[in-house]
């Protein structure tokens, strides 16, 4: 009977604090509030590290100490997340993060069974379309720092060419999967760097996996052994900077930028920098919000503009005059005048991309049916493409011309 | 001096511990566990400077704080103990199934394909699970015939064949993923049917028909934490499953045969038995269960497909297999104290801000004192007074 009782007491509790939760008022409740956090790996696997130090800022930000906070770490996307999610709400926790994609599901599942906590799925992609009021995705602008990265690439690129060692401006690119948010990563680089060298293109390469050491290597090497003299990446390992960095000791023009983490340790010669997110802006734009007891938003984003984004670093080997123009290229992104996704310079197909309709509605298992009904939105207007505003997580999925796959694991 | 020699074995098909009085291999085994605590503590003394007692209890808490977390515990337990008990018929007749991780796999892919292009179907939930439980179970059978048919005709030898099998069914695992992804380009196939519930194992009564119930009466609750479980079948099946292996290891013919031919096939061909036909049907019979744990895993728990979907279970289920001798019951306990030791270190981790690996330790050490008491089990140590030669 004692378990019935304490179940009976947990619900009370719930039900006691969701109506508290209306009239939060701010700091007073800070120190009571309790966080969980559920990361895919731990503070050894680079992309967790980011999350953990972000999130760690956030506290500070918000003024949430250590012991308010659960970890979970390692945590499977299975039903060990489900069982995790539970599991906190059981501990009393009021707001709920996960860090990878896979665990939003698990998130979704366990935010239906309480609605009276906050799940907040990183890079996830449905708290717009499920309908549940608790389910927060978070994902930066993760585009704009890849351009700036391009840019940077592109100058290294130029002066390649303009002293004669380079006469193709042949760019390789390492990418995880053709999903969206590698797509709209890739291209963001690419337009970066054609904004400097009208004349490049660029081929990308598939590891079918989000961090393989190895697999990230040989994909460098073959991108190198094709031609490229730039090396681009959507993985999280450090394996392609590596590889350019050999190349590069042996005597082969080649140059590599980084994601994530800064790669000068592993490339002090070939990494040019890495496109980068500072994750503390949006947990700390989230948690305060929470806090503050005001109503949650479905998406949160932060670009330049709010610091959600940075790249690197800039190694010894770039260019002359980059820190100037990248200093430029930022001021343009924040003051609004330049546009990642500007539709004069691209095009699809040969055409100009004057309008591209996205349906938001995600389809059920055997892609027969719609599983939740989203928007469909008019994502080009005022001359472009609107990234990573009608959702958090990108969706900007056009082939544009200048781009070749060389390899699609989907088919 | 001292002199090791091995028990002398009277009960060659009883399962019991050979030689010694059984009790007395159990108290030996209980020693065991006892000293791997004492060993652990003080092992995590020197490394986190933590009361051993309060991270037990943290364990503990951990598993059993809440209904739900025990029926979690019991749903990994009966996962486990599934692949265990399918693994016995196996093992019994010395045929070394290392494929069971393989078996599963292949047994959740059947499901999930069931889920994925049947959801969408009018068929009704409990024929839609049926079916997919045989799919599942015909898959794993699939995977357990083709070794043991190689096995029966050619002699081919049946540890590296089933191990080899578990590489094709993950390759087989990651030729499906993509084409099954959610959503496209994700490389993860998701919660699958997580609107309409299709092809879930869900509870016998549903949460809506207990809140229409008397909630004061004590039997809501009690069916709240029984059928109201969804977990509960998946208790359920791996129960009867668990009974019945039981009795057809030990009261049956098909039994009898296999602790024949496990012991001798010599002396199972001087009996007149079929060896090659023992040795196919057990291992149909063994790979159709673990398959069955595969539809447990993506039906019961995960609702997804993925490499991970067996999670090393299928190898962690041999040891649960072996340190019970093929006694199911045995296998029982042996897989609650592994699911524990699983689900606690995890507790342990988080409570304390430790690494996993902190936690991987103490089960390291655990399973190292239980392994090495079925020494001591198998083996006597003699002290002889003769020097010299003796060793």
């Amino acid at each position: 009977m004692k378990k019935f009782l304490a179940i009976a007491l947990c619900l009370v509790m719930v039900l006691a604090l969701c109506a508290c939760k209306t009239g939060n008022n701010g700091k007073d409740n800070n120190d009571k509030i309790k966080v969980g956090v559920i990361l895919v790996g731990d503070e050894n696997e680079g992309y967790t590290a980011a999350h953990i130090e972000g999130f760690k800022e956030a506290m500070k930000n918000v003024g949430i100490s250590e012991d308010q906070v659960t970890w979970k770490y390692v945590i499977h996307e299975n039903a060990e997340c489900y069982d995790t999610a539970s599991d906190l709400v059981e501990a009393g926790c009021k707001i709920i993060f996960s860090n990878s994609y896979g665990h939003q599901s698990y998130m979704v599942q366990a935010a239906q069974e309480n609605p009276g906590v906050v799940f907040c799925p990183a890079t996830g992609d449905t708290a717009n379309v499920c309908g549940l009021p608790n389910v927060v995705n978070l994902f930066p602008y993760t585009y704009e720092s890849r351009y700036v990265s391009g840019v940077v690439a592109g100058m290294k690129l130029k002066e390649l060419m303009d002293n004669g060692t380079v006469t193709d401006p042949y760019i390789g690119y390492v990418g995880a999967y053709p999903y969206a948010e590698v797509v709209s990563g890739y291209t963001a680089f690419f337009l970066g760097i054609r904004s400097i060298v009208p004349e490049a293109h660029m081929d990308v390469m598939y590891t079918s996996s989000w961090f393989d050491l190895n697999k990230e290597n040989e994909t460098a090497k073959a991108l190198m052994a094709r031609g490229c003299v730039i090396i681009g990446q959507h993985a999280d390992s450090t394996g392609a900077p590596s590889a350019v960095e050999a190349a590069l000791a042996e005597g082969k023009v080649a140059y590599s930028v980084g994601y994530n983490i800064d790669m000068l340790k592993v490339a002090p010669t070939a990494a040019l920098t890495s496109a980068q997110n500072n994750w503390s802006v949006l947990y700390t734009n989230v948690l305060r919000d929470f806090l503050d007891g005001k109503t949650m938003q479905h998406d949160y984003t932060a670009g330049y503009n709010d610091n959600g984004v940075m790249i690197s670093a800039l190694g010894s080997s770039c260019a002359p005059g980059t820190a100037e123009k990248v200093e430029e290229v930022i001021a343009g992104i924040k003051a609004g005048t330049l546009h990642v996704f500007d539709i004069n310079t691209f095009t699809v197909g040969g055409q100009k991309m004057e309008s591209y309709v996205f349906d938001f509605s995600t389809m059920n298992a055997d892609y027969t049916a719609v599983q939740y009904e989203g928007q469909k939105i008019e994502t080009i207007s005022d001359g472009y493409f609107h990234e990573s505003v009608y959702r958090s997580a990108p969706y900007f999925d056009l082939r544009i011309d200048g781009i070749t796959e060389l390899t699609d694991t989907s088919n | 001096m001292i002199h090791i020699s091995k028990r002398v074995d009277f009960t060659l098909f009883k399962g019991k511990a050979a030689g010694l009085n059984r009790y007395v291999g159990w108290g030996v085994r209980l020693i065991a566990v006892l000293l791997s605590l004492v060993v652990s503590g003080l092992i995590i003394f020197a490394i986190t400077r933590l009361n051993p007692l309060k991270v037990y209890g943290v364990m503990a808490n951990g598993v059993f704080g809440t209904p739900r977390r025990t029926w979690a515990w019991l749903r990994d337990l009966a996962l486990l103990l599934c692949i265990s008990v399918g693994l016995a018929p196996a093992f019994k007749m010395r045929f070394w199934n290392i494929g069971a991780e393989g078996q599963v796999l292949v047994g959740g892919l059947a499901t999930a394909a069931c889920m994925i292009f049947l959801g969408g179907s009018s068929i009704p939930s409990v024929p839609l699970l049926i079916l997919m439980a045989f799919a599942a179970m015909a898959a794993g059978a699939a995977w357990g015939v083709v070794p043991a048919v190689f096995k029966a005709r050619w002699n081919t030898n049946e540890t590296l064949f089933t191990l080899m099998m578990n590489y094709i069914a993950i390759q087989l695992t990651l030729f499906f993923i993509p084409k099954w992804e959610h959503p496209k380009g994700s490389n993860t196939v998701g919660l699958i049917n997580a609107v309409t519930n299709r092809g879930w194992i869900t509870p016998i009564v549903s949460a809506d028909a207990i809140s229409k119930m008397d909630q004061n009466a004590w039997t809501t609750q009690l069916i709240r934490n029984t059928v109201g479980q969804s977990y509960f079948i998946n208790v359920l099946i791996v129960a009867a499953i668990t009974v019945g292996m039981y009795f057809y290891l030990c009261r049956s013919k098909h039994g009898y045969e296999i602790a024949v031919v496990g012991q001798s096939e010599n002396t199972a061909r001087y009996a007149a038995m079929n060896v090659k036909k023992v040795i196919i049907r057990s291992m149909t019979l063994s790979g159709a269960i673990c398959g069955l744990g595969g539809f447990l895993a993506v039906a019961g728990a995960d609702h997804t497909i993925s490499t991970a979907t067996a999670g090393g279970r299928g190898f962690v289920a041999i040891i649960v297999a072996w340190l019970a001798r093929f006694n199911t019951f045995v296998m029982v306990l042996i897989s609650a104290m592994l699911v524990f030791l699983e689900k606690g270190a995890i507790a342990i981790a988080s409570e304390f801000s430790l690494s996993n690996d902190v936690s991987n330790i103490i089960t390291g050490i655990i399973l190292l004192f239980i392994l090495g008491s079925e020494f001591f089990i198998n083996y006597e140590i003699k002290f002889s007074k003769r020097s010299g030669k003796g060793a």
